[in-house]
């Protein structure tokens, strides 16, 4: 039944229906109803990072290598887990500046730099092409093999076959046929390729279906499931070594590792994968989905890839059939035809899916990022004056799908036969890797400059080619093979695969090393030598900052420009109908109504093109065609700065705003209670005022009163008017009095009273204060009696002030002590380092409500307004302030109508101020 | 810290324990001659254990906060 009419013809109703797959998703996506919006089929296209590669060539690495295979998947696995904070950040950038490829995106980030991107655009078409290569050979072997059936017969050896008979170049022209149909039908703006997606979700289902199937039968229904397999494996003696594998069989720990980072880094930069990861990407938040959906379906293409081994192994005897082809001789040997024609399907899908998305993204930079720019500056050719530019892009794009395919077909003649197909896919992986430290770098450091750049991807891919692609043409034969043992010219040191004498490593980790070592330190030691340029500064800025501002490009661009002619710019590129468009849109997004209304030509204007024409011919050449049709202002790197600083000041400013009104807030509160006290002193001050014209009036009536007596009636008799004067001049005194205190206390209160503080015995000072008043005391008929004991500590006060308490303390006592046996107690005693002295009199008391507001100014106890005072009211307030000045305490104990006892204590003078003293 | 902060940094976290799982020294200590179910201790582990990080890591991003 599989006779080569049947395999070709099912191959090309497969290519057919893939390809209407294709056509349908474009329709509808044209009508606005888009198929491939799904974080489902968004994850099934990332699973074109499953190739040939993975379909046949993991059970020939697994063959021989145990579980060597799977840091490829391993890999990539652990990326995705940083795809949430990496490749979001790629996402927001490659949208908002419109970006194409990966050449676009590095050249983008480094000053839109034409070179940069040429750069990149080399080094992965020559990278790539090995892997290019890998495909073709396992379509074509598949179909040889699968040919032969019944009979199982190893392909001849590759360029036996005359060139036009040789099924990988046909296999190579169909496929550069089929991609032309695919992914070049039309010029798109922003550079989708729905139809292209569709196709590619749908294949990795089919590869995936293909695979399984195949394990489960191998697993299942050859063997009696996985522990039967190993088993058995186990019982081999040429295969139970690999059963613990890693330890001589499987290379060392280090080659695994260099192999997971390896695959790390492709996942982000095969330009395949960026293409579907970045480029076809609808809606960030697939990516949510796809972090662990992708991971998922690795894991599941690969558990059956062991028993597969190990049952081809047992099944076929060593050495005579290819491990790379055990997926599809067993089913042959077994005799399941249509099984083997599945897995010649699901291979091809595998196959077909690389080369299509590989070849779209890799012609995508050889026309944005080589051919164009190259073209635009050629002035001879005119382009600038062609009013439609969009049939050259085809054209060019087209060019590159056939020359790219037919490289890898040319790879695959020279050199695809020295190696096995991993081999020869790890020697594409280690070039894309070059680009991880300009492309990972320049979105997480500002610091890197086009140089640096351009420096490292140039040592890196110099060491690469050394390290890895000349002993591959050397091994094949085309170069001689003594490089390899003595080194060029004899020169053992530069040995390509044990350069500088560096030993016992296998081939890519020994490249990864040398090339990561050329390429990172290249970039980051040139980086720092120079200083960027403006544009540099600018794009750094845009990609690295790209959450934190947005919409930034417009704000660095100043000139004069013209709307109709930016419109015939983009119709050159678009046509016109999509220039048409893209200008509705834009108008409509402000509210104008174009073409009715003319269409402002500034900067966001000009960017807005720029981004435009960038989304289909790159970043660089966009930058060309702009500069070409407005007059522009070249900003200098000062003025770039200056901008950059205002946007990052005003993101500071923000930020501290947030810091000050939360400032404010407590700030707001604490003025609040601050108020609250303020209208209770101002309160205070009122009542201050009232008391102490009240007081003053008390006096100067009297005075007055007796004075007017004096004045106006002569008749007043001798002993009258000396009687007058005398209490003229009592109340005078009084006035004095109460003046002389109002200003002490303002004095106190303030901090400007002076304080002479000196070594005080307040036994000495007792005993003087109270002799002093002696005569008070007599006139009044109190009896005083003074508790002094023997000896008490000093302390640190001011004299005069001290007596002043005292004599204040007293004098209250004295007024308001018994009228008829007025008995007052003065008492000294100290105890726990403080002195404290008590002054108890036998008066009416302190009423309780009263004992805290007594040491207020004018707050007598009772009222002042009815009764006649009893002093001016300011005697407690200012002992008060004099006591808390020493650090001391003042207070009164009483219970109403047994006296009261006024007290005070002050902290004993410490040894070292006794010295002083 | 907002959700996507904290799940940036789970995930970060996970790919570091994996990192740590699928390295010496931890892989060696699956180097054992013995099986588990009819399979080989290290294939055993290898897969296990990337299957349980990919739960996690769909338990971290499928998480509501």
């Amino acid at each position: 039944m599989l006779q080569g009419w049947v395999i070709v013809v099912t191959s090309f109703a497969y290519l057919g229906l893939l390809f209407a797959i294709a056509y349908y998703a474009d329709k509808r996506a044209d009508a606005g109803r888009s198929v491939i919006a799904s974080p489902y089929i968004y994850s099934l296209s990332l699973a074109v990072y499953a190739t040939a590669w993975t379909f046949y060539g993991s059970v020939g690495r697994a063959a021989s290598d145990g579980v060597g295979f799977l840091p490829i998947y391993i890999g990539p696995t652990l990326m995705i887990a940083l795809w949430w904070v990496v490749m979001r950040k790629i996402l927001r950038i490659s949208k908002e500046n419109r970006i194409t490829s990966l050449a676009d995106f590095i050249a983008s980030r480094y000053g839109k730099s034409a070179l940069i991107g040429g750069a990149v655009t080399v080094i992965a078409v020559v990278g790539i092409v090995p892997y290019i290569s890998l495909q073709l050979k396992a379509v074509s072997n598949g179909f040889l093999i699968l040919m032969q059936y019944p009979e199982i017969v190893m392909p001849a050896k590759v360029g036996a076959a005359p060139l036009m008979q040789d099924t990988a170049l046909w296999v190579a022209l169909i496929l550069a046929l089929f991609t032309i149909a695919f992914g070049t039908r039309h010029l798109d703006a922003a550079e989708h390729h729905e139809g292209m997606v569709a196709a590619i979700a749908f294949e990795s289902l089919v590869k995936l279906l293909a695979f399984l199937a195949v394990g489960v039968y191998v697993t299942f229904v050859i063997y009696d499931g996985f522990g039967d397999v190993f088993a058995r494996a186990a019982a081999d003696r040429n295969l139970a070594p690999m059963l613990t594998p890693l330890e001589g069989v499987a290379g060392s720990y280090s080659s695994w590792v260099w192999l997971t980072i390896l695959s790390m880094l492709a996942i982000m930069f095969l330009p395949r994968q960026f293409q579907v990861t970045v480029i076809e990407n609808k809606d960030e938040r697939h990516l949510n989905k796809a972090i662990w959906l992708f991971p998922l379906y690795m894991l599941a293409i690969n558990v059956f890839v062991l028993p597969i081994a190990f049952g081809g192994r047992l099944h076929f005897p060593t050495g005579i059939v290819d491990a790379d082809t055990y997926v599809l001789t067993i089913p042959m040997a077994e005799k399941q035809e249509l099984l083997a024609l599945l897995v010649f399907i699901g291979g091809l899908s595998a196959a077909t899916g690389m080369v299509i998305v590989e070849t779209i993204a890799l012609s995508t930079m050889v026309c944005n990022d080589l051919v164009m720019p190259v073209l635009l500056r050629m002035r001879s050719l005119r382009l600038n004056e062609r009013r439609d530019l969009t049939g050259l892009l085809l054209g060019i794009r087209r060019g590159a799908i056939v020359l790219i395919l037919l490289l890898g077909y040319l790879y695959f003649r020279l050199a695809g036969e020295a190696y096995a197909l991993v081999s020869i896919g790890l020697i594409s992986f280690a070039a894309v890797a070059q680009f991880a430290p300009a492309a990972l770098g320049g979105i997480f450091w500002k610091g890197g400059t086009r140089r640096g750049a351009l420096t490292g991807l140039i040592g890196g891919f110099v060491v690469w080619s050394y390290t890895l692609l000349l002993p591959a043409l050397a091994r094949s034969g085309w170069l001689p093979i003594g490089i390899l043992e003595h080194g060029p010219w004899g020169i053992e040191l530069l040995r390509p695969l044990e350069l500088f004498g560096l030993k016992g490593l296998d081939q890519i980790t020994h490249a990864m090393i040398w090339s990561m070592v050329a390429n990172v330190g290249a970039y980051v030691a040139v980086s720092l030598s120079g200083s960027p340029s403006a544009e540099e500064t600018r794009q750094a800025s845009l990609f690295v900052d790209v959450f934190r501002r947005t919409g930034g490009g417009a704000r660095f661009w100043r000139g004069t420009a013209s709307a109709p002619e930016l419109h015939s710019l983009l119709a050159r590129f678009l046509g016109s109908q999509g220039a048409d468009e893209a200008f509705r849109n834009y108008a409509q997004a402000r509210g104008l109504r174009w073409p009715q209304e003319a269409m402002p030509a500034d900067a966001e204007f000009v960017h807005f093109v720029e981004t435009q024409l960038a989304g289909a011919i790159g970043a660089a050449s966009a930058r060309i065609m702009v500069a070409s049709v407005v007059q522009e202002e070249a900003l200098t790197l000062e003025e770039v700065r200056k901008i950059l600083d205002e946007a990052s000041q005003v993101i500071v400013y923000s930020h501290q705003l947030e810091q000050k009104s939360r400032e404010l807030e407590a700030a707001t509160a604490e003025l609040r209670a601050a108020n609250e006290r303020l209208k209770e002193l101002d309160r205070l001050k009122d009542d201050f005022l009232s008391t102490v014209t009240h007081e003053l009036r008390t006096p100067l009536t009297s005075i007055r009163a007796f004075t007017e007596i004096l004045s106006q009636d002569p008749e007043v008799d001798f002993a009258q008017r000396r009687k007058f004067l005398g209490i003229v001049v009592k109340e005078t005194e009084r006035l004095t009095r109460l003046i002389n205190q109002v200003l002490d206390l303002a004095k106190v209160e303030s901090g400007r009273a002076e304080w002479h503080e000196t070594r005080v015995d307040l036994r000495e000072l007792i005993s003087d204060t109270v002799t002093g008043m002696e005569q008070v005391f007599q006139e009044k008929g109190i009896q005083v009696t003074t508790r002094i004991p023997g000896r008490v500590s000093p302390v640190l006060a001011d004299l005069d002030r001290m007596i002043q308490v005292l004599l204040n303390l007293l004098s209250n006592a004295v007024k308001f002590c018994d009228p008829q046996a007025g008995r007052i107690e003065v008492a000294l005693s100290e105890r726990e380092g403080w002195v404290r002295v008590d002054v108890r009199d036998n008066g009416p008391g302190v009423q309780p409500q009263d004992q805290q507001i007594i040491f207020d100014k004018f707050r007598q106890a009772g009222d002042t307004l009815t009764e006649k005072p009893h002093g001016t009211g300011l005697g407690l307030p200012i002992s008060r302030h004099i006591v808390e000045r020493h650090g001391g305490q003042i207070w009164v104990e009483s219970r109403a109508g047994a006296g009261a006892c006024f007290s005070f204590k002050l902290p004993v003078m410490k040894l070292a101020e006794a010295v002083d003293a | 810290m907002g959700e996507f902060e904290t799940k940036g940094q789970r995930l970060i976290a996970l790919c570091l324990l994996g990192f740590l799982l699928f390295n010496y020294p931890v892989l060696a200590l699956f180097h054992l001659p013995s099986a588990v179910l009819g399979i080989p201790v290290l294939y055993a582990w290898i897969f296990c254990a990337w299957a349980v990080l990919i739960a996690l890591m769909a338990w971290v991003v499928e998480k509501r906060e």
